[in-house]
């Protein structure tokens, strides 16, 4: 390693709120050489961004350094004045964020953004910083860069605005970069893209960069050195093959179990002590159903156009068998959410078929499905569990609804006693039932709504997306939790998913969507280890772990 | 209400004491509304000539008017029409308007689109103009004002509504409520709505205060309440005459109590407000 660039030391930050001061970060201490790449990896809540954000002089009115010292080349930069602070901030240091179409602004050409960062901090002729800027986003490799200079962030995607942000961060050379969750919310092949290029501007000019993610994959894909932290404290520094392979710490140890690897087996995610009751049950090994079983659900050549007219989904045919899982796996924008919606009956498929358990269901218009007989059997499990609940429901009254409007039930002892029946199904305590959403934890609240899911003993239950927006050691444990739910209630699966490795885990076949289409389908393994489809395999060689390229 | 709202209103009283203020004001306006017949010292409707247009003393402490009747409690008795005509006009148009902009709001489309421009025609007229045109055209009595004051409010309540539904339209715990068999109306009635009546009662209070006015501004120019029944914008305007040679006191209490009732009002509302916020509870 040369020289130290960064060196902090016992850094605690807390932040003022209403219950009190709260330490968010605890005592970090942690070095970088100039050109290094660092991992900092940890769930939320674990004071990983904090201390981004301390680095940066970026905390917000509440949070405050309290203890501890950042040395940049040697200065102490929790002791430097504003201006010093300042013209340290924007030149010698940058950060990019997650979500990085909120961080530009919206109503000013991406090119003239670029600009503004030059004239910001080199006193430059305003040509001079469009010039420049120019070539900035020929260096992070935007296409026809003469052109897009005078886009609006709307007119851009994702990973393009992130490019941007990165071509605005690099602008002054900075010796260190902080790229906070650069890629989350990204598909995984824009991911790949945006961090090869990420990584191969700071080797080229020598820039040491600290990755902030919730991604252990991620990190170790890129990063020489990561450290983890936990609840504000840093509890492993290594390198990668050896966090992977040898984890020191009981939490890293957990976090690296409970990353989905193209080998792992559903209840390999969640170490003993964790688990309770529901790993404590050894899961038999799937039985795929046997081929004369009578398909569940059979579509056949449903197509749904929006208005402006172009097709959001065409030409897709699939089937399901009782007792089966099948994942439908694609990226945002592949229309794997509309058929996930029409298929629960939610909107109405322009052309095509839907046939449960051999009668016709397509025909009926959404807006009447819930006089359907077949509302109760076709459930869904929604994506975000923050805001797949009534925020003025309690939990016992979410798992209630469907009873009450679907089952038949009144209020009284038998609706308590079925609520309490499903919640211990799915691990809830009991006396958590009156609580509010904002009352429970995000693994709670995906708790519940499988609850309420599975609450009617559905036939078919459409999984979207339901651990996308949870932390992976929670993740884990909802897998594990669907897994036993799918062996013991004997239901289907339709499992909507962006993440290969996970739909891995629960399905029995994958259906590949892109651009609305089908691109492949077949029985899990064959899939995943022999894809046919381009497309698939650059899915597939997209996702970040050690175990596809260490 | 759950004990943490309680806690959690009890914290931004302490923050925020005015609003206290206010909503002991509005209470206590409340109650004069209700007991203002019994707890008037003097009967407000019977002149008598021979205590014409006294100073406030300690037998009138608001003085009398030009026929001898005590301006406090004419003060007094007058809280019960206006109060009562605020709050049946803003009640209508809550009610109203938080139905059809929540309706709009999730249906979108066509029936968004007519119902917008409606409300955008509404609200291109001088709303005072437009309400002293209605009480015109339908008949000078209290009703009328009420319906008046309730039209012009609609859009406000309309348009509230609407912004407040859309942005939850496509949240995960609507389309749950569908998948759990509740028709589109139910989800409209059962689930959006009871989320965003908090947000409007913001609205609701400000509205209070400015329907008072807007009552107490019809009167005043000889619609609506006519005399000799006690309401502040009549007692204003009979007082206006009398300004010129130094009868101040009835012009300046029928005035005061409107701007403490409209102020109190239009305080709570930024309380209200500050309890719902939801980033206030950090």
């Amino acid at each position: 390693m040369t020289h130290s660039l960064l060196t902090i030391s016992d850094l605690h930050v807390t932040f003022s709120t209403r219950r009190g001061l709260v330490e968010a970060v605890r005592g970090v201490s942690l070095s970088l050489g100039e050109g290094e790449m660092l991992g900092l990896v940890g769930e939320s809540g674990s004071g990983k961004s904090v201390t981004g954000f301390a680095i940066t002089g970026l905390l917000d009115a509440a949070g405050r350094i309290h203890a501890g010292n950042i040395l940049f080349r040697g200065r102490d930069i929790t002791r430097m004045s504003g201006s010093d602070a300042r013209n340290l901030h924007g030149a010698a240091m940058a950060m990019i964020f997650q979500n990085p179409r909120a961080a530009l602004n919206p109503i000013r050409a991406v090119g003239e953004q670029i600009a503004d960062a030059i004239l910001a901090h080199k006193r430059v002729a305003r040509d001079e910083a469009r010039a420049e800027a120019l070539k900035l986003l020929r260096a992070v490799q935007i296409r026809e860069p003469e052109k897009r200079m005078a886009a609006y962030p709307h007119e851009l995607s994702g990973g393009m605005c992130q490019r941007v942000m990165i071509a605005m961060a690099i602008s002054c050379n900075p010796a260190l970069l902080i790229a906070d969750e650069p890629t989350t919310g990204l598909d995984v092949t824009t991911q790949k893209v945006v961090m090869d290029l990420l990584a191969g501007i700071a080797a080229e000019r020598g820039m040491a960069t600290i990755l902030i993610t919730h991604d252990l994959g991620l990190a170790a894909r890129y990063c020489r050195r990561v450290v983890v932290m936990e609840q504000g404290r840093l509890v492993e520094e290594a390198e990668p093959k050896t966090l992977f392979h040898a984890p020191q710490h009981p939490y890293t140890k957990r976090l690296v179990a409970a990353s989905p690897t193209a080998t792992s087996r559903i209840a390999d995610l969640v170490t003993d002590e964790e688990s309770g009751r529901s790993v404590a049950i050894r899961l038999a090994p799937r039985q795929p159903p046997a081929p004369g079983t009578p398909p569940l659900l059979e579509v056949h050549k449903l197509a749904k156009r929006f208005d402006q007219g172009a097709a959001a989904v065409a030409d897709f045919s699939m089937m399901i068998r009782a007792g089966e899982s099948v994942g439908l796996v694609g990226e945002s924008g592949s229309g794997k959410s509309t058929t996930s919606r029409m298929i629960c009956r939610l909107i109405d498929p322009s052309e095509g078929e839907i046939a449960f358990e051999g009668r016709s269901i397509g025909h009926i218009a959404a807006r009447d499905f819930h006089r359907s007989p077949f509302r109760k059997d076709i459930q869904i499990v929604f994506q975000d569990p923050n805001d797949s609940l009534n925020p003025r429901f309690t939990a016992f009254d979410c798992i209630a609804h469907p009873l009450l409007r679907l089952g038949g039930m009144r209020a009284g002892a038998a609706l308590r006693q079925r609520v309490e029946e499903c919640a211990a199904r799915v691990g809830l305590p009991a006396e958590l039932l009156t609580r509010f959403p904002h009352q429970l934890s995000g693994g709670q609240k995906a708790r519940v709504g499988i609850a309420r899911a599975i609450a009617l003993d559905p036939d078919l239950v459409i999984l979207d997306e339901p651990t996308a927006a949870l932390d992976v050691s929670v993740q884990a444990v909802v897998l594990n939790l669907l897994q036993e739910l799918k062996e013991s209630l004997g239901m289907s699966y339709l499992f909507v998913s962006h993440d290969l490795n996970v739909v891995r885990l629960l399905c029995d076949r994958v259906i590949v969507m892109q651009s609305g289409r089908i691109v492949e389908q077949g029985p899990t393994e064959q899939v995943l280890f022999a894809p046919e489809a381009d497309y698939t395999r650059e899915l597939l060689t997209a996702i970040p772990h050690p175990s596809f390229h260490a | 209400m759950t004990s943490a709202t309680l806690r959690h209103a009890g914290w931004i009283l302490r923050g925020n004491p005015l609003t206290g203020v206010a909503a002991t004001g509005v209470l206590l306006l409340a109650l004069v509304g209700i007991f203002g017949p019994w707890i008037a010292p003097y009967d407000p409707i019977v002149s008598n000539v021979s205590q014409a247009l006294l100073p406030p003393s300690a037998a009138h402490i608001a003085g009398t008017d030009q026929l001898g009747r005590d301006v406090f409690s004419r003060l007094i008795v007058a809280a019960r029409l206006d109060l009562a005509i605020a709050v049946s006009a803003v009640g209508i148009s809550f009610a109203l308007g938080a139905v059809i902009g929540a309706i709009c709001g999730y249906a979108g489309g066509r029936l968004d689109r007519a119902v917008g421009r409606f409300v955008d025609v509404l609200m291109a007229f001088p709303l005072f103009v437009l309400a002293m045109a209605m009480v015109a055209a339908l008949g000078n009595r209290v009703e009328n004002i009420v319906i008046a004051t309730a039209i012009i409010n609609l859009p406000f309540y309309v348009r509230f509504a609407r912004a407040e539904v859309n942005i939850r339209r496509n949240l995960g715990w609507v389309e749950a409520a569908r998948a759990c068999g509740d028709s589109h109306l139910s989800v409209v009635l059962r689930f959006l709505l009871p989320n965003v009546l908090p947000a409007m009662a913001v609205q609701v209070s400000l509205n209070l205060g400015w329907a008072i006015l807007n009552a107490a501004g019809l009167s005043f120019i000889g619609l609506g309440v006519k005399p000799p029944t006690p309401e502040w914008g009549i007692m204003v305007a009979e007082g206006a005459r009398f300004i010129s040679t130094g009868k101040w006191w009835l012009v300046a209490f029928p005035g005061l109590a409107l701007m403490l009732a409209v102020l109190c009002f239009n305080l709570l509302g930024d309380g209200i407000r500050d309890i719902l916020d939801p980033r206030m509870r950090t």
